[in-house]
């Protein structure tokens, strides 16, 4: 892979931006992609403490809440989780499942095409999606537009985080920080073409090994992702603590995009704005006016609700 | 370990048992995964919980903690009577065929010999029939009713499938699956690795459930073997290089061993270790040892080591009991007896057993030094923390002297690693403040006291002054000069028996071959020579080129003993030094010389045909299936409970209260009143570390607390459920000699064991977690844990012993 991937004349996809990306570059940009194998994990978290020292964050000090997950949730310190499952099958056999949990970076995301502030979320040539966090403001609308429930937003600066599969140092040609750490090679990091290969024997591997229904997880519903995973089960990705089936973009995220683009129907907006709203906890700082006030009056509704 | 990490991946078949490999080994973990996908190898994890091992391995089975004796005792048994073991190499290469003494015997669980008052064997019995010559009497039939073989196989008939199945626990068909992989690894182009750590370690009988998996090995032919051996996965960072330099207080460096009080006299001293072959013609290398420890002598004591003074043997201290373990010293601490402790990279309130005894000890003392890179539990045992550590300091006089030292990555050195490796590092960063190396506050300590010999005098001061200090800065030795201390040197010029001069005088010795037993070379650890030679420091190699593909970078590091990667590599090739398989060929014999991917285990120009035993460090040659009196509770391994278990009495011996649990172990009489009934305290409880920290250590690290910050205790859903329990509930989990509070995490990883009529429930405890750092604060775990060791490395019972649970 190059180095010259990530700059500003690779950038293919902008959020809430009318005029075209540029497209003058020939090619030369190959698309990565990060192959997690849940089969070759063992859940030491070398990961989880690899992306907050490269990342330079720092979560609070949690609790146990009676599990391995630590710290128990995405944060906006977090980028990435272990998601422990103890999973029995009919016959009673124990498996314990180990899952990273982090951005996708979905061929088609759903938080980019939710986002309403100009440039806040990119996405690469290379198919890394990106938050500009200086573009960012704090809506929410990612939060609800991604079928992964992974973006979280910072009480601190009120704006959205997620893991940016270390775009910087993929920049410079190295691979993320998650897949360095880890001991056992259960993350692993190449062109798509590369990845996909690979994930195919492993998952052949596990066949042979009486896993029948191995698989790799790459959702066509969202255009397939740059984070693939090879379930031992893939056929119940739920098992995955709740790895969702088949993953797709909100139809409320193309409705609010037909109700605030043109602004047409006031009504209808703000009927699907109700639900769509759910996630977007924090005011918007810089919204424009009649976002504005939809999103407030959408807000109304929602405490109207709880 | 006997092989090494990246042969791991040679193994078909990796047994991780008696450990947690993927949870407290995760980097070296690798090598098993590698195993798994480039060699096709099967992971069987056997283990009272189903652990971050479990989560990858193709088997798990449970077992009741402390059993592994039974339950490999009972492979012995169906290895043997299903005829799958190694023939050629059971007669060959293990003792097998030698005869036992006919007055030697085993009872109702008791070998000849024991004297039930002390707690002791007299081990007069536990030897082979000698001929006129002195030589063992052999029969290679294997028919003779006294050779070991028949005497092993009378042993283990007792362990069989029911009698396994009711006393460890686990599920009949988990047993036999298991047995079944195992079994298969008896054929020469298949080999097992045994992977354990402080599971096996840690209990009133650690030393013997290694002892049957190493007879296990070696009845499949998996010793000295690519991807085989029995591999200790060391718990603590440099915890190998402890022992290799002889920091164990019965030890000199390089296994050598301080006299008892009652060894007097040089020569025999000498005789007693330097021992000759039991089979005719044997190497038996220890034979070499007064080599190894006048060289030491020198190196020690230079100049005022003479022959005439027996090169200071009256200076070394004599031992006046077995040893003094930290058991003991703690003991004796409660009793009064001692009344100074210098603590150097150990935190005893935390680490050891009984922490109300610990505590109870240290406050007798006059004073306390705390050597630490960190602020330690026990630095501050006099402080009171309320509920978590509730001590009065007006009550305890000791006075505690902190000294900060440096961590590993504030100097430079090196560590043996589990595989032998010494690899040197630099160091990365300046230490903080006033932290200084150990080695420098060490140095301190002896200029002081020396002065103070040399100006007051005193008794026996002769080894003080005369000690060698031949570091150029002597207030601060340079960790390479130490090493090339340990490598040694020549005094005089060394030359072979042809007359050929081999070493030049002042010059670093090459490999232990060249010391010797008149003066003439000094060395610091016998073992380490070859680490820093003419050539240099050998352990800052970093070529790591495979020529054979195997894994055997010998150009990465050092690793002792002479750089060998496998240890009794000789085995790895059949009798006619051929390789038992071309898929695990490791040395063999050219015609003239044994050559091959790894430093030849053996005499290199020794032909096949004169038929010498690879196992050249036993007096035998041979793979010891007979420990005659090297273990202190016996020559084959028995199955007995640990001293706190959840069954009323020892399955194989239900009428012999003398056999219940391990008879030689180490328990002192004041200690048994604290141990617990199965009635107060119902359930069995465990105790292990978390891939997530680093003993009481990691608690000082931000992100080390973030993943893990609070402490838990793991309970089955079953027991739970009938508690009350639910996940995230706090629970009080209680033993006879204290508590600890915790979050309950409620799993299906803990199953209730089926034993008989009964159901037995196993509780896991993770050791981390106190009172200082960064985390949650929380008791510490071994407040709860039994002051009773096994009875050769008096290793405390950390692992099995009783508890009850109560939902707070």
């Amino acid at each position: 892979m190059r180095g010259d991937q990530i700059n500003l004349q690779n950038i293919t996809a902008r959020s809430a931006t009318s005029p075209p990306s540029p497209q003058v570059r020939d090619g030369g940009v190959e698309r990565v992609t990060k192959l997690i194998d849940v089969s070759r994990c063992i859940g030491c978290k070398a990961c989880q403490v690899a992306c907050s020292e490269w990342n330079d964050l720092r979560d609070d000090v949690g609790e146990c809440v009676g599990v391995y997950d630590n710290p128990v949730d995405l944060s906006p310190n977090s980028w990435e989780v272990m998601r422990f499952n103890e999973y029995e099958d009919e016959q009673g056999n124990l498996e314990w499942l180990i899952r990273k949990d982090n951005c996708m970076h979905c061929a088609e995301p759903g938080c980019l095409e939710a986002c309403p502030a100009p440039g806040a979320i990119v996405q690469y040539a290379n198919g890394i999606v990106d938050f500009n966090s200086e573009h960012c403001i704090g809506c929410g609308y990612c939060v609800a537009g991604c079928p992964f429930d992974i973006p979280r937003i910072s009480k601190k600066d009120s704006k959205a985080y997620k893991c940016t599969l270390c775009s910087d140092r993929v920049f410079h040609g190295l691979e993320p920080a998650c897949v360095k750490s880890c001991p056992t090679g259960s993350i692993m990091f190449g062109t798509r073409e590369d990845m996909h290969e690979l994930a195919q024997s492993r998952t052949e591997y596990l066949h042979g090994r009486g896993f029948e229904n191995a698989g790799i997880y790459d959702p066509e519903g969202v255009g397939g992702t740059h984070v693939i995973y090879v379930l031992q089960h893939a056929d119940k990705p739920e098992i995955y603590n709740g790895l969702p089936n088949d993953p797709r973009i909100s139809p409320l995220v193309d409705a609010w995009k037909g109700v605030t683009k043109p602004l047409a129907s006031v009504a209808i907006g703000l009927a699907a704005l109700t639900g769509f709203f759910h996630y977007a906890t924090q005011g918007p700082k810089e919204v424009p006016k009649e976002e504005y006030d939809e999103v407030e009056d959408a807000e109304t509704h929602e405490e109207d609700r709880t | 370990m006997t092989n090494h990490w990246v042969d791991i991946r040679n193994a078909n078949l990796i047994l991780s048992m008696g450990g947690n490999s993927a949870e407290a080994h995760p980097v070296g973990f690798r090598w098993v995964m590698e195993a798994k996908e480039k060699n096709d190898a099967r992971l069987i994890s056997v283990d009272p919980r189903f652990t971050r091992t479990g989560a990858v391995s193709d088997f798990h089975a449970e077992i009741r903690t402390g059993t592994d004796i039974a339950f490999l005792g009972g492979l012995i048994n169906f290895l043997i009577e299903t005829d799958q073991f190694h023939h050629e190499y059971v007669r060959e290469y293990t003792d097998a065929s030698l005869i036992v003494r006919e007055d030697f015997g085993f009872d109702d669980g008791l070998f000849t010999g024991f004297d039930a008052e002390s707690g002791s064997y007299d081990t007069e019995t536990w030897h082979y029939e000698h001929d006129e010559d002195g030589f063992a009497r052999r029969d290679e039939t294997l028919q003779h009713p006294r050779c070991v073989f028949q005497l092993m196989r009378a042993h283990f008939s007792r362990y069989t499938l029911d009698v396994v199945q009711s006393v460890c626990g686990t599920p009949r068909h988990k047993i036999e699956r298991v047995w079944n992989m195992i079994a298969e690894t008896v054929v020469p182009d298949k080999t097992m690795t045994i992977l354990y750590a402080l599971g096996w370690t840690q209990h009133s009988i650690g030393s013997q459930i290694i002892r049957t998996a190493a007879i296990v090995q070696l009845l499949l032919g998996n010793m000295g073997m690519l991807g085989g051996g029995v591999n200790a996965l060391r718990g603590h960072s440099n915890i190998q290089g402890l022992t290799d330099l002889g920091l164990l207080s019965n030890l000199l460096p390089g296994y050598m061993q301080l006299a008892g009080s009652e060894e007097q006299d040089y020569q025999e001293y000498i005789a007693e270790r330097a021992r000759a072959p039991l089979v005719p013609d044997e190497v038996s290398y220890w034979r070499n040892y007064e080599r190894f420890h006048v060289s030491l002598m020198k190196a020690w004591f230079g100049e005022a080591a003479t022959e005439e003074n027996d090169w200071c043997y009256d200076w070394l201290p004599k031992l006046s009991v077995n040893l003094y373990d930290v058991l003991h010293t703690f003991e004796r601490m409660s009793q009064g007896e001692v009344n100074g402790y210098f603590c150097q990279g150990f935190n005893p309130l935390a680490a050891f057993p009984h922490k109300e005894k610990v505590t109870a000890s240290l406050s007798n003392l006059k004073y306390l030094v705390v050597m630490d890179p960190l602020s330690t539990e026990t630095a501050e045992f006099w402080k009171n923390r309320g509920e978590l550590h509730d001590v009065d300091p007006s009550e305890i006089q000791t006075e505690v002297f902190r000294l900060p030292t440096t961590c590993f990555a504030e100097e430079n050195g090196t560590i043996v690693n589990s595989a032998r490796w010494l690899q040197w590092h630099w160091g990365a960063a300046p230490p903080p403040g006033e932290a200084k190396p150990d080695v420098e506050i060490i140095a301190g300590l002896f200029h002081r006291l020396q002065a103070m010999y040399r100006e007051e005098g005193g008794p026996f001061p002769d080894p003080i002054l005369n000690l060698t200090w031949p570091y150029r800065r002597p207030e601060e030795p340079r960790p390479e000069e130490l090493a090339r201390e340990y490598n040694g040197w020549a005094l005089e010029d060394v030359y072979d028996e042809n007359q050929n001069l081999i070493c030049g005088r002042g010059e670093q010795v090459g490999d232990f071959g060249t010391l010797r037993a008149d003066g003439s070379t000094a060395c610091g650890c016998w073992l380490f020579a070859g680490c820093w030679t003419e050539d240099g420091n050998q352990m800052a190699r970093r070529d790591n080129s495979d020529p054979y593909g195997i894994g055997m970078t010998l150009g990465w590091a050092w690793a002792w003993p002479a750089n060998r990667r496998i240890l009794y590599n000789r085995a790895g090739a059949r009798p006619d030094g051929t390789p038992w398989a071309p898929n695990k060929a490791l040395v063999w014999w050219n015609g003239s010389r044994w050559v091959g991917a790894d430093v030849p285990d053996f005499p290199v120009t020794s032909p096949p045909s004169a038929g010498l035993g690879p196992f050249i460090m036993n007096q035998t040659g041979r793979g010891q299936l007979f420990a005659r009196e090297r273990m202190v509770e016996g020559p084959f391994p028995e199955h007995y409970e640990p001293f706190e278990t959840p069954v009323a009495n020892n399955a194989l011996h239900p009428n012999n209260p003398l056999s219940k649990h391990n008879p030689a172990a180490r328990v002192f009489e004041q200690d048994r009143e604290n141990f617990g009934t199965l009635e107060e305290y119902p359930y069995a409880a465990t105790t292990y570390r978390l891939t997530e920290h680093f003993h009481y250590w990691t608690m000082h690290a931000r992100l080390n607390a973030i993943m893990q910050p609070e402490k838990f205790i793991e309970i089955g859903e079953t027991l739970a459920n009938e508690l009350g329990i639910e996940k995230g509930d706090r629970v009080r989990v209680s033993s006879k000699r204290g508590h600890v509070d915790a979050v309950a995490v409620v799993t299906k990883r803990i199953r209730p064991l089926q034993m008989g009529d009964r159901t037995i429930h196993q509780i896991g405890i993770p050791i981390h977690w106190g009172y200082l750092g960064e985390t949650k604060k929380a008791q510490l775990t071994n407040a709860l844990t039994p002051f009773v060791g096994d009875a050769n490395t008096q290793t405390p019972e950390f692992k099995s012993f009783l508890v009850r649970v109560d939902k707070l």
